[in-house]
């Protein structure tokens, strides 16, 4: 049948002429219209909510202004250079305390990046449903909502107390307690998404188990692998209760009298926590610049973070 | 065919010990992982358990912190915790979920849409994504709100929320001062500012995974709510919400269990006062604020009282987030059993 025959069929008759089927519809009824409850209300609620999703966005840009406008005004080399200054003091900047944050982030990094990824090959590749991987997850699950500032009080249970003192190393090991949850999760997430087949070509050319992670599921997940680091890095940097009483602060470099990483270390986070509520107008200009500077190298973290998440390879 | 360079070949006796090797490495880490949490648990109930001993049950309910007569308790702390932390949920739930509604609605992309639309630009090559990319662009900034330092909150908090909201607190003081929310005047820190800060940190992670949930929901329900001449609203209200409950309970409750154990805004902002009020323009104080500001100067033996402390926290926050996960979990399971 072509369409010339479709055209020129009659058009179809109801089978009951006398019967219009209309005849219990108000059509009037089926119209959108404003002055019906439920439309009126749909549109109220429509309103209401997005009214709310942007008063959600007003404390975002709030505090980015607030940042740009208190901390933007004092701004300069002056503050990566010099050490904080003394209560009367003017000028002086948070040099050791960017150093800090740098030294013990690293540190965590040192620690969580080798036990995480391990554990994420193992929960991913080796045993995919055994106990223990149910025990790995369930563990890291916990840890993502574990309360910063309890890392810290194992940290210093552990470390400052039997070592008799606040030190870097006690900060990095809260630290890398926080990075290790995001590390484990992510890349577990990412290494199963490497296609099945790549995995089965590998197996299928004679590679052991070790090489195919080695060659194939490592480089293949390792936008995604590094996404979570970078989410963990951004975490850890803007952490202040793991540091506050396993760092503590310093007024000093940390290279100050030889490179010593068991010794009280400055940190942005904690230099904002305690500048913040002192009365002097100097060191609370200092709390907004470090905030501004915090709040940069995480954002940039972060974003580093998302570029590399949009080239991971899914099925 | 021997001659045939081999591309694939079986491994080698070294490969095959390296392999093992590795195996044995990652089942170890793996090991090491599960150890190290269990160990964190145990070290902090450890260290408690001198002070266990030495102050009971008691140490619960009393209401005195003063180590200069080595009396202790941390009622108000236990109170403050719990009364912030359920205001900021309140607040955050009902932000969190309208911004999961309108993030997985496509309110914005449709209202995009409707504007190119009439200039009839919808389907430029450039502008026609626009709808997509708003969307994305507003989730980001959402999530963006997460990313921001809980010090720095705190930090805004002190010098922006505080006297911005005075007045009005102390107004409602002044006029309805005889309703024990509004009993105290606000000075300076107190639970309000600190219960909207709570409620700002808390929101991210409400709408995340809220919006997970509503998103997953199967779309033969919405289309069949919407065959049967249901609006929008309606099968948003009757169908999509109660199917995604579960899952919006879950992120409630995980959410909690983040603003109980949040420390810094609230160390900076609850006014560290050991009291019991309703008021919400009065100074309190909460557990995780109680051990940041008394552990860098607590003397070796107050320590095991923290210690006390730090531990009905972690028990409170588990107690939550297990919870959490426990719901999470069943109700993607339950979502799995409505795809099939």
């Amino acid at each position: 049948m072509n369409t010339k025959d479709i055209a020129l069929k009659p058009p179809m008759q109801p089978l009951r002429p006398d019967i219009n089927p209309f005849a219990g519809v108000d059509f009037p009824e089926l119209e959108k219209s404003l002055r019906r409850p439920r439309t009126l209300v749909g549109l109220l609620l429509s309103s209401l909510v997005s009214a709310m999703t942007l008063m959600a966005l007003v404390p975002l840009f709030s505090v980015l202004l607030m940042l740009l406008w208190r901390g933007g005004q004092r701004l300069s080399l002056a503050i990566f250079t010099q050490l904080p200054p003394a209560p009367l003091e003017q000028g002086g900047g948070f040099g050791n305390a960017i150093l800090g944050t740098l030294i013990m982030v690293a540190f965590a990094a040192l620690i969580s990046i080798p036990l995480g990824i391990l554990s994420a090959v193992y929960l991913a590749q080796a045993r995919p449903e055994s106990p223990l991987a149910g025990a790995v997850r369930f563990g890291a699950k916990i840890l993502t909502g574990f309360p910063s500032i309890l890392a810290g009080v194992f940290a210093y249970g552990v470390l400052v107390l039997a070592f008799g003192g606040y030190s870097a190393i006690a900060g990095g090991v809260a630290l890398s307690i926080l990075m290790l949850p995001t590390i484990i999760l992510t890349a577990e997430d990412s290494i199963r998404m490497v296609p099945a087949k790549m995995r089965e070509a590998s197996i299928g050319m004679g590679a052991t188990p070790t090489q195919t992670t080695w060659m194939v599921l490592l480089p293949t997940a390792m936008p995604g692998i590094l996404t979570g680091i970078m989410l963990a890095v951004a975490r850890a940097a803007g952490e202040t209760a793991p540091l506050l009483f396993t760092a503590l602060f310093s007024n000093y470099w940390i290279f100050g009298g030889g490179f010593d990483l068991n010794q009280p270390t400055a940190s942005l986070a904690v230099l904002i926590y305690n500048f913040a509520s002192m009365p002097f107008e100097n060191q609370v200009d200092l709390a907004w610049v470090a905030a501004l500077v915090l709040v940069l190298l995480v954002l940039i973290t972060n974003l580093i973070g998302q570029a590399f998440s949009r080239r991971q390879i899914q099925d | 065919m021997p001659d045939i360079n081999p591309i694939s070949r079986p491994p080698t006796r070294s490969q095959q010990i390296v392999d093992t090797a590795f195996r044995l490495l990652c089942y170890g880490f793996a090991w090491l992982s599960v150890l190290m949490v269990a160990f964190i648990m145990l070290e902090i109930a450890a260290k408690a358990v001198p002070a266990m001993r030495q102050y009971g049950p008691g140490f619960l309910v009393g209401t005195t912190w003063d180590p200069n007569t080595g009396q202790f308790g941390i009622l108000p702390e236990i109170w403050g915790t719990l009364y912030t932390s359920f205001l900021a949920l309140f607040i955050g739930t009902i932000f969190g979920v309208a911004a999961a509604i309108f993030l997985s609605e496509g309110f914005l992309a449709q209202a995009v849409f409707h504007i190119l639309k009439a200039f009839n630009l919808q389907f430029h090559p450039m502008l026609g994504k626009l709808p997509d990319r708003m969307e994305a662009v507003l989730k980001n900034l959402i999530e963006l709100l997460a990313a921001i330092p809980s010090v720095v909150y705190g930090l805004w908090g002190l010098f922006v929320i505080i006297p911005l909201i005075r007045p009005a607190c102390n107004w409602l003081n002044l006029k309805l001062g005889w309703i024990p929310l509004f009993s105290t005047t606000l000075t300076g820190p107190g639970v309000l500012p600190a219960v909207i800060v709570l409620a700002i940190m808390i929101l991210p992670t409400i709408t995340a995974i809220s919006r997970d949930a509503l998103v997953s929901v199967p779309p033969k329900l919405r289309m069949a709510a919407y065959g049967m001449g249901a609006t929008r609203w309606e099968t948003i209200l009757a169908v999509i919400i109660p199917t995604a409950f579960r899952g919006i309970v879950g992120a409630v409750i995980l959410a909690f269990g983040r603003a109980l154990g949040e420390t810094m805004a609230l160390a900076m902002l609850v006014g560290n006062a050991n009291r019991i009020s309703v008021s919400l323009f009065s100074p309190a104080n909460t557990l995780a604020a109680l051990l940041a500001n008394n552990f860098p100067e607590a003397a070796k033996k107050d320590v095991g009282v923290l210690m006390y402390a730090a531990l009905v926290l972690l028990a409170i926050t588990l107690f939550v987030n297990i919870a959490g996960a426990l719901i999470l979990q069943r109700a993607s399971a339950a979502q799995e059993g409505g795809k099939a």
